[in-house]
């Protein structure tokens, strides 16, 4: 079935963009990510414009994690404290996000821009998470687990000053370092189309020492309120976010997302993590491959506006 | 019932013309269509012109007739950047600005041009797609380049991809040595706004009359709705959005409850 989208301006197979929400939401299911680093790529190899996937995909990353959202909060496992923390920074980084989009696409640069940052963000995060997972699976192999998180060891992050204690993580941490991480995720969120999940859980483990137990809630919180935003903000300054798209994906989202939870549950946490892992590093390489050889067509043609 | 609603037009059109002062020929045409409406299913279409040539006591006895037919879309401005290789990667570099182009062009005669006039008539009455003035932003001067310039050619061939320019030598049919006909096809992808026809007749390599004509791409149904509200309400539009994902969250976590 043949539908027209009123925004990305072509007409596409309401199956195929149903199935690939689907099935991005299948593998967000499976590693709870928002999966835009999936949607967003998808939608250009399609033949929409970077610019509309990018803004199109926030406000499906927004409707997936409102619904993963509601069930941390039920099973009271997001830190308000915390959420609000970072989403200082997250609102700051992505109303600069927004701008440097607007920016740029003016100078003809946006699809490098967003090209590049995939390139260089998943190629490094990608093979950083291969590389964990390989050893955590090597390691549990020989039978000998380290321990996800060495509690105790207090690096440079846990000395900056102005500490406020977040009780439900049970955590007591200066606001400088989540201010900052929240700006970069509301940052890249913005250029890039994504929810920024796959980085800002490592980043809570790794640099915030946020416990497990409250930190996908809490990073859902972040991601829903900036792509909220930043679905407001594409609206307003690009005119670029199509509502009929973003449906689409969103209900094929939500039900892929339900049977890829409950896949994800059958398969052991390190196996999750190469295999997301190489998916990441795929989409990567994918772009920088795009990038090096040579384009079939050099040219390209967009409206500037003045249509009378 | 469009054929006879066209052949009362004709008329209407024919009356109307009778009236003027007399010259040795007439064109008379109408299209199919004047309004054509875009719906969400809308996978492009054929819009037909047809029409005639009337001769009167000054024509000149077994004169044959060329037609070139135009069509230009509502105008825009445009820009075409091109890629070069820089660090080792593909980036667009130079690029040029085409001011108040048409969105879509389409050149149709009974046969080639170059058979139809002379060089010098073909650039005076802007014959053909190499012809036809598209006015680029050079430096600090609006200007037209020649037609191999890569920028131009570039951009023409990127519109003819997209069935948006498009020229052809054989598409103006004459049934009658008068009477003749030609298809107009808009693509899926169609800009909406008002299309003129120009309709040149020529003789012997010479302009002979001409006329004119018009139609109008509009686009109907919700889909213009959200184009129309997205690009003229931006807040709302927005604003909408986000509760349309709220809302769309909200209900997963309802239908989907397992806890």
């Amino acid at each position: 079935m043949q539908l027209f989208l009123p925004i990305a301006d072509i007409p596409v197979n309401v199956f195929l963009i149903l199935a690939m929400g689907a099935a991005v939401g299948f593998v967000s299911g499976m590693f709870g990510i928002g999966g835009g680093f999936l949607m967003t790529p998808l939608l250009i190899f399609v033949g929409i414009s970077p610019a509309v996937a990018v803004a199109s995909v926030s406000s499906h990353i927004a409707a997936s994690s409102m619904s993963g959202a509601i069930s941390y909060w039920r099973r009271r496992s997001i830190d308000p404290a915390l959420a609000l923390v970072l989403l200082t920074g997250g609102s700051i980084g992505t109303a600069l996000g927004v701008a440097t989009f607007t920016w740029l696409r003016s100078l003809g640069q946006l699809d490098l821009l967003i090209a590049l940052s995939y390139v260089i963000l998943l190629t490094s995060v990608g093979g950083l998470m291969f590389w964990e997972g390989l050893r955590a699976m090597l390691r549990a192999n020989s039978g000998n687990p380290v321990p996800m998180r060495r509690s105790g060891s207090h690096g440079w992050i846990h000395g900056l000053p102005l500490k406020m204690r977040f009780k439900r993580s049970k955590i007591y941490l200066s606001v400088i370092p989540v201010v900052a991480i929240g700006l970069l995720i509301g940052f890249l969120g913005a250029v890039m189309g994504i929810g920024g999940g796959f980085i800002l859980v490592p980043l809570m483990i790794y640099v915030l020492r946020v416990p497990t137990s409250t930190v996908i809630g809490t990073s859902m919180v972040l991601t829903l309120v900036t792509m909220l935003f930043a679905t407001m903000l594409h609206a307003v300054t690009n005119h670029l976010v199509d509502a009929v798209l973003a449906l689409i994906l969103m209900v094929g989202g939500v039900t892929g997302a339900q049977f890829g939870a409950r896949a994800g549950q059958k398969i052991r946490g390190e196996h999750l993590r190469l295999l997301l892992g190489l998916l990441v590093l795929a989409v990567g390489v994918r772009f920088a491959f795009e990038l090096g050889i040579k384009p079939v067509e050099l040219f390209t043609v967009r409206e500037t506006g003045g249509a009378t | 019932m469009r054929m006879r609603a066209t052949a009362i037009a004709a008329l209407a059109l024919a009356a109307a013309l009778t009236a003027l002062p007399a010259r040795a020929e007439k064109l008379i045409v109408s299209v199919s269509n004047h309004r054509v409406t875009v719906t969400p299913n809308y996978s492009g279409e054929e819009l037909v012109l047809f029409g005639s040539v009337e001769k009167d006591a000054n024509t000149p006895p077994g004169r044959t007739y060329d037609l070139v037919v135009t069509v230009a879309g509502p105008r825009a401005d445009m820009v075409t950047r091109r890629k070069e290789r820089k660090f080792g990667i593909w980036i667009n570099t130079d690029s040029r600005q085409f001011l108040q182009v048409p969105a879509y062009l389409a050149i149709f005669s009974n046969r080639p041009i170059d058979a139809i006039a002379s060089p010098e008539v073909q650039r005076r009455q802007q014959l053909g797609i190499n012809n036809v003035v598209l006015t680029q932003r050079v430096g600090t001067d609006y200007a037209d380049v020649v037609p191999n310039d890569p920028f131009r050619s570039a951009f023409v061939r990127l519109r003819s991809q997209h069935g948006l320019y498009r020229e052809s030598s054989s598409a103006v049919t004459f049934l009658t040595p008068t009477l003749f006909r030609t298809g107009i096809p808009l693509p899926a992808e169609v800009p909406i706004g008002t299309y003129n026809v120009d309709i040149k007749l020529f003789a012997d390599g010479q302009l002979v009359t001409r006329t004119e004509t018009a139609f109008e791409i509009v686009k109907v149904g919700f889909e213009q709705f959200v184009a129309t509200s997205a690009r003229q309400n931006g807040f709302a539009y927005g604003l909408a959005t986000i509760a349309m994902a709220l809302m769309t969250g909200w209900m997963a976590s309802i239908v989907f409850r397992r806890d």
